[in-house]
């Protein structure tokens, strides 16, 4: 059982805060550090990874010190998110200096290797290899010495469809084996079809912390912000006010349309055709205005 | 102390193609100019003490160390790669410790053999200007892998700051200032190949046990302090 805990952790670059009083716990299984870009998810992955020290709060490994402890990566496994791995060196020789490192041999290289199925490639030149590739490559260097932690940062990113379901199959089976492992992204789906727990964070602050399914419902559940244009706006608007499932209506006179907030989204995706029919308007327009993952994340924040 | 792998994969990045190009390129200059002063001048001790002094210890070792001692880490501090260093089971000194061991080793290879091989083109190692010369630029690859490997670790221009410290202060200054010269890594390496010659042709303007004691001071504190700073290295996200 290896359990990442962060503590009221912060972190600040000069005045700007990157992370903000992150307290959160990591346990067996898959997590997903779910966020937009620019969110802190990089900044909370080097501090777990002991690449960086918290300004403020601890991180720890079953209680032990992450930062300034070199030991402690014995049990830690890493798949940056950088590119740059010793490009003049082969998948094998790669993957043989990161063991040699960890005081292992070729077996434990040879071994990784087949774990991430890049035999077929080992002695081509990393420089050589396609980024799905390298991810594998630098995945065989990180399970190398067979670590109880594994975090890897915007793992699935470049990579196509195929490559992400080998990933993503090769990181369920790490999680079912017992393994804590931790990636971040800032993509949901990707989140949703493997995490077991999640934790997002947005805007450096720690929004979120759940099953999927919770958080899921949560994002699907917030009021939802449509823009409709129809035959007649203020009969519509008069319709759909009449129902509990709509909180405000705004009629836009510059923009010809209307403002409306649903608060509840799958009643009112019923309502509206079933309305717009029994009063004989013909519905023009209809989008969501809100749907970027930034506002669905900022909900949650206030959630 | 020594990490074989660490050592392994220092060298492959020093010894890559467009290093290893720029590496070589120097000492054969060196050797193409003392064979061109050989033919036109003859066999003249101080003129090879001259070549030696001027171009070899003044100029190509402090950048040969500049291009080793920086490039020994420096590029992968850059990139990001040294996160595979970094998260292993290794002190940080130890790695600091390998990757000296190779620059200090590379610099000699590159600087001190071609300075002997000049030197017997020059004037046939004549008043033992050869290998005082190279026995002189033996101590400064040291010196020099060192001071650049620290700055290589803790700066991202350590290749201009490197080569601002080797020709603007050893070489111009050096020359120019008196007082440069007590604070200069060539003049405490000729202090030692002074001794070695032990005539007039080699001069430092730094007693033996001063010189010694700053190489020594310079080497082992460059070392510690670039243990010290990688522990703390902090790789920031692409945030």
């Amino acid at each position: 059982m290896t359990t990442l805990s962060i503590d009221h952790v912060s972190r600040w670059f000069g005045n700007v805060v990157a992370v903000n009083d992150v307290t959160m716990t990591i346990g067996p299984g898959v997590t997903g550090l779910l966020g937009p870009n620019g969110a802190g998810k990089s900044t909370l992955i080097n501090m777990m990874a002991g690449f960086l020290a918290p300004s403020t709060g601890t991180v720890t490994l079953d209680g032990e010190q992450v930062w300034r402890n070199e030991k402690i990566y014995r049990h830690i496994g890493i798949v940056p998110e950088r590119e740059a791995m010793y490009d003049f060196l082969t998948g094998r020789e790669f993957v043989l200096a990161n063991a040699e490192l960890h005081g292992l041999g070729a077996k434990a290289a040879q071994k990784a290797l087949a774990t991430v199925e890049m035999e077929y490639a080992q002695d081509r030149k990393i420089a050589t290899y396609s980024k799905g590739m390298r991810q594998r490559v630098k995945m065989a260097s990180a399970l190398v010495h067979d670590p109880s932690l594994l975090l890897l940062d915007e793992p699935f990113n470049g990579m196509d469809p195929r490559q992400r379901m080998q990933l993503m199959d090769l990181l369920r089976r790490m999680g079912d084996e017992g393994r804590t492992v931790l990636f971040s992204s800032h993509i949901l789906e990707e989140v949703e079809q493997l995490a077991w727990h999640i934790e997002v964070v947005v805007a450096g602050r720690h929004a979120a912390s759940g099953d999927f399914r919770r958080i899921r419902r949560l994002m699907t559940d917030r009021p939802h912000r449509y823009l409709v244009r129809s035959s007649d706006d203020r009969a519509l608007a008069a319709a759909l006010i009449a129902d509990p499932s709509t909180s405000g209506i705004e009629v836009d006179v510059t923009e010809g349309a209307l403002r409306i907030q649903a608060v509840d989204f799958g009643r009112f995706t019923a309502l509206l055709p079933k309305v717009a029919r029994e009063h004989g308007i013909r519905l023009l327009t209809v989008s969501p205005s809100d749907e970027s993952l930034e506002s669905v994340f900022s909900y949650l924040v206030a959630a | 102390m020594y990490d074989p792998t660490v050592a392994r994969l220092t060298y492959r990045a020093l010894l890559g193609r467009r290093r290893a190009l720029i590496l070589g390129a120097l000492p054969l200059l060196l050797i193409v100019i003392s064979l061109a002063v050989r033919a036109l001048a003859g066999a003249d001790d101080q003129t090879a003490a001259d070549v030696l002094g001027g171009l070899a210890l003044a100029t190509m070792v402090p950048i040969i160390g500049v291009i080793a001692g920086t490039g020994a880490i420096g590029p992968e501090i850059d990139d990001g790669s040294v996160v595979y260093l970094l998260s292993k089971p290794i002190k940080r000194p130890t790695i600091i410790y390998t990757k000296l061991i190779v620059a200090i080793a590379v610099t000699m290879v590159f600087s001190a053999v071609p300075t002997l091989i000049a030197g017997f083109i020059l004037n046939g190692n004549g008043q033992q200007v050869a290998v005082a010369y190279t026995v002189a630029a033996l101590v400064a690859s040291i010196a020099y892998a060192a001071l650049f490997l620290l700055l290589g670790t803790v700066s991202r221009h350590a290749v201009v700051f490197g080569l601002v410290y080797a020709l603007i202060w050893e070489a111009l200054f050096g020359s120019l200032v008196p007082g440069a010269r007590t604070l200069s890594v060539q003049q405490w390496s000729l202090a030692v190949a002074e001794k070695v010659a032990g005539g007039e042709l080699v001069t430092s303007d730094v007693g033996l046990t001063t010189a010694t004691v700053a190489l020594a001071a310079v080497t082992v504190l460059a070392t510690w302090y670039a243990g010290q700073k990688l522990r703390t290295l902090t790789l920031a996200g692409e945030e």
